[in-house]
């Protein structure tokens, strides 16, 4: 019930039927929730008197939005080109078997959830690994576990 | 505009006192780069000890001065002196600089370089713009970086900011556009179109209201040119988004900026703001009658959003799909209505050009290609970082001179991100400019350059960059979305060991129908990687297709990890690392690799290579 009081008050501030706003309204309400839950979206829909399916057509399309609830702590490994160079993919890939999940999924026990993210623009400093807000620059695939290990 | 001149009374006031600040100040390079390297922890720790010392000092932000490699940067500026910076600076560093260097004690931590006066040496220390990574640069539109409070709009106005923009409201926006045309300024996103047409065909565009897009959705991944400009001089962008919005007649911008840079938002939020209260935005500029305002919008993560149609399709709420042009967004763009979109840095250099005229600015650069450029300079070199060169510097001056060459003997640099090409050894006396690049292959793009050394796999990185524009084609062309794909799936093939020798023309012929059947920049570009990396590097493929080999020990499925008994020492580090048990043997005896358990994670390569007691042991080949 509370999540959705949150939603309303994001949308009280956006004009209905204005479809302009949807996806700053798609940021706001991830950025409360952690993702775009399917009575989010039904009250979105309602809001701006736009389909749900139009509304998961913009979503769908930009890589930023999550439809699974995150872990407690957000894994992102950066692929840019530098990182990639210097050995990003080992990162996830060392990971991706450590954590037992894909990309996308949070693990079992709600600690984390990894994804992987274009570019940080830390590119002198690669490979990179973003958790939370925090940005780790030079990761190996040790130092990475020996990170991780710091988290609750 | 007596109301100018006294702002910048103020500010050359605040500025002035600043240099000659009767107690120390201390600088700390706080951009995305330097927080990531760790300035946020020297932040802290400068502050814990000038309370717990209560040492008099003042202590500001400053952006990214340039040089990443030497981050976390810290600059001290005593009394009487300019800023001596001091690299690579942690919280033990920071105490002892602040006890040693301050109390002005014989300290073994040296400066890096002072940043007063070039080619001048203070007690023995250089200038920190003799640095060969700074020397052989020019600063137009970095010359701010690093060397004001990118949140004090003082700063930048004692710098000579919004000079530029006063004799843009007394020339007009004819003279404006002249001027820019007289400059030779061309589109610093990467096609390279020149600036002053573009703002013309949109002036002389029927139809109101009139907008102004700046594209801020640095999306090449390896390019970070933008943010750091941003996040350094935040005023800058917006001075010559001021200026552009008068040249073609619009009273609304736009900054579309991308999600993962939550600081340069807030920067640019912070500067938007102090220009509203001192009047550079907002209604009746300068008391010129000339009103602009300017609107944040956070990309929510799609490459092709760079393009102008998606971009605009994104701003109104959509999906980012390109549309067809013409009519192009200088006639018909967001909502409709003329639109004129630029890039960030092509925008910053605006006010540079208008303070010192266009004839200035095209004193730089080649025949065709004016002015400066910056560039990302990353990947396997020695000094990573930010540099701006003038155009048509040739590609061996900027990774050997100011990028200090790779370690491992070079192979490789990519330009243009995913939309440009590799080119090899012998291109590197090219001079960096539009058409040289496009005539090699690969385009200027937005300014990464990634070095590549033998340690590189070109197949992989083709790989690599078709992944990316695969999982990025917004679906819309089909050559695009399925030519990707199966260009992919062909270079995996290849990668797995299981490439034939027929797959090269195939590759090429799909390479060509994605190239010629596309509707947008991203498709039109994306066999690039592929076309370069084949033409360039077509030897590595062929040690994948005939040999099964991965030359550069890079491909995942053609290597083995293993132990060299005779270089073992037994240490265990490397067993306790390894997430599968693949490697077993007791302390101080050659371990064994059981490669049906490994998993290629590369721990136990990484502990061996850099751990004092294990040795080189574990090799992929």
């Amino acid at each position: 019930m509370k999540r959705i009081n949150n939603i309303k008050s994001i949308l009280d501030k956006f004009p209905q039927k204005d479809k302009s706003n949807l996806i700053e309204i798609l940021q706001a309400v991830q950025e409360k929730d952690g993702y775009l839950s399917p009575e989010a979206i039904g009250r979105i829909s309602e809001h701006l008197r736009v389909s749900r399916s139009y509304i998961f057509g913009v979503a769908t399309f930009y890589s930023q939005f999550k439809f699974n609830p995150p872990g407690r702590h957000s894994i992102k490994i950066c692929l840019g080109t530098a990182c990639h160079v210097q050995g990003g993919d080992f990162l996830l890939n060392a990971l991706k078997s450590q954590l037992d999940i894909s990309t996308g999924e949070t693990t079992k026990d709600g600690k984390f959830d990894l994804d992987r993210v274009a570019c940080l623009g830390c590119c002198a400093l690669a490979p990179v690994v973003k958790i939370d807000d925090t940005i780790h620059s030079r990761m190996s695939v040790i130092k990475l576990k020996e990170i991780l290990n710091t988290y609750e | 505009m007596n109301n100018f001149e006294s702002i910048r009374k103020k500010a050359l006031n605040e500025w002035q006192s600043l240099q000659e600040n009767p107690e120390p100040v201390i600088y700390i390079g706080m951009g995305t780069c330097g927080i990531a390297a760790g300035a946020d922890k020297v932040w802290n720790q400068v502050h814990e000890t000038i309370s717990k010392e209560k040492i008099k000092a003042k202590v500001l932000k400053v952006g990214c001065i340039g040089p990443c490699y030497l981050e976390p940067l810290l600059d001290i500026q005593k009394p009487g002196f300019p800023r001596f910076s001091f690299n690579n600076v942690d919280e033990q560093k920071t105490i002892r600089l602040l006890s040693e260097f301050l109390n002005g004690e014989e300290s073994k931590i040296k400066p890096l370089g002072h940043l007063g006066q070039q080619h001048k040496e203070i007690d023995g220390i250089k200038s920190f713009w003799d640095q060969p990574m700074l020397k052989n640069q020019k600063r137009i539109v970095l010359r701010n970086c690093g060397i004001i409070d990118p949140e004090n709009i003082n700063h930048y106005i004692a710098r000579d900011g919004f000079k530029g923009l006063l004799k843009a409201l007394n020339l007009g926006p004819e003279g404006i556009i002249d001027e820019i045309k007289k400059s030779g300024l061309r589109g610093r996103g990467g096609a390279g179109f020149p600036t002053g047409l573009k703002w013309q065909f949109c002036r002389e565009a029927k139809g109101k209201p009139k907008y102004l897009i700046c594209n801020a959705d640095e999306g090449d991944p390896g390019a970070f040119m933008n943010r750091s400009l941003m996040e350094g001089d935040p005023f800058a962008l917006l001075e010559g988004m001021v200026i552009a919005a008068h040249a073609i007649g619009a009273n609304i911008g736009y900054i579309y900026i991308r999600a993962e840079y939550p600081l340069a938002i807030e920067r640019l939020k912070t500067a938007i703001k102090q220009m509203n209260d001192l009047g550079f935005l907002g209604e009746n500029i300068l008391d010129s009658g000339f009103s602009f305002e300017i609107k944040l919008k956070e990309g929510a993560g799609a490459f092709v959003c760079g393009e102008e149609t998606a971009l605009i399709a994104s701003i109104e709420g959509q999906r980012g799909m390109p549309r067809s042009r013409p009519p192009f967004p200088a006639t018909s763009g967001l909502y409709g209505k003329p639109t004129n979109i630029n890039n960030v840095e092509t925008l910053a250099t605006v006010p540079n050009i208008l303070r010192e005229g266009g004839d200035w600015y095209s004193g730089f650069g080649t025949k065709t290609s004016k002015g400066t450029k910056t560039f990302a300079l990353v990947g396997k070199i020695r000094r990573t970082g930010l540099i701006e060169v003038p155009m048509g510097t040739t590609l061996r001056k900027i990774i050997f001179d100011i990028g200090g060459g790779t370690i491992k003997p070079f192979k490789a640099v990519q330009t243009g991100g995913p939309s440009g090409g590799c080119l090899s050894e012998e291109f590197l006396d090219l001079p960096v400019d539009y058409e040289s690049l496009t005539q090699a292959g690969s385009i200027m793009g937005s300014g990464g350059l990634i070095v590549m050394d033998e340690h590189t796999c070109m197949v992989d990185v083709a790989k690599y960059f078709l992944k990316f524009t695969s999982q990025e084609s917004c679906g819309k062309c089909v050559p695009c979305r399925i030519g990707t794909t199966r260009i992919l799936e062909i270079l995996e093939k290849i990668t797995r060991g299981e490439g034939e020798i027929k797959d090269l023309e195939i590759l090429k012929t799909l390479a060509h129908t994605v190239k010629n059947g596309s509707l947008c920049g991203l498709g039109q570009t994306a066999p690039n990687p592929v076309l370069t990396t084949i033409k360039y590097f077509k030897n590595e493929y062929l040690e994948h297709i005939e040999n099964k080999r991965c030359p550069a020990a890079v491909c995942r499925d053609l290597v083995e990890y293993r132990v060299i008994k005779e270089k073992c020492t037994g240490c265990q580090r490397c067993v306790s690392v390894c997430p599968t048990g693949a490697i077993t043997g007791p302390r101080s005896e050659p371990h064994n690799l059981d490669i049906t358990k490994c998993i290629k994670c590369r721990a136990c390569y990484e502990i061996c290579r850099f751990d004092a007691i294990a040795g080189d042991a574990i090799v992929i080949e």
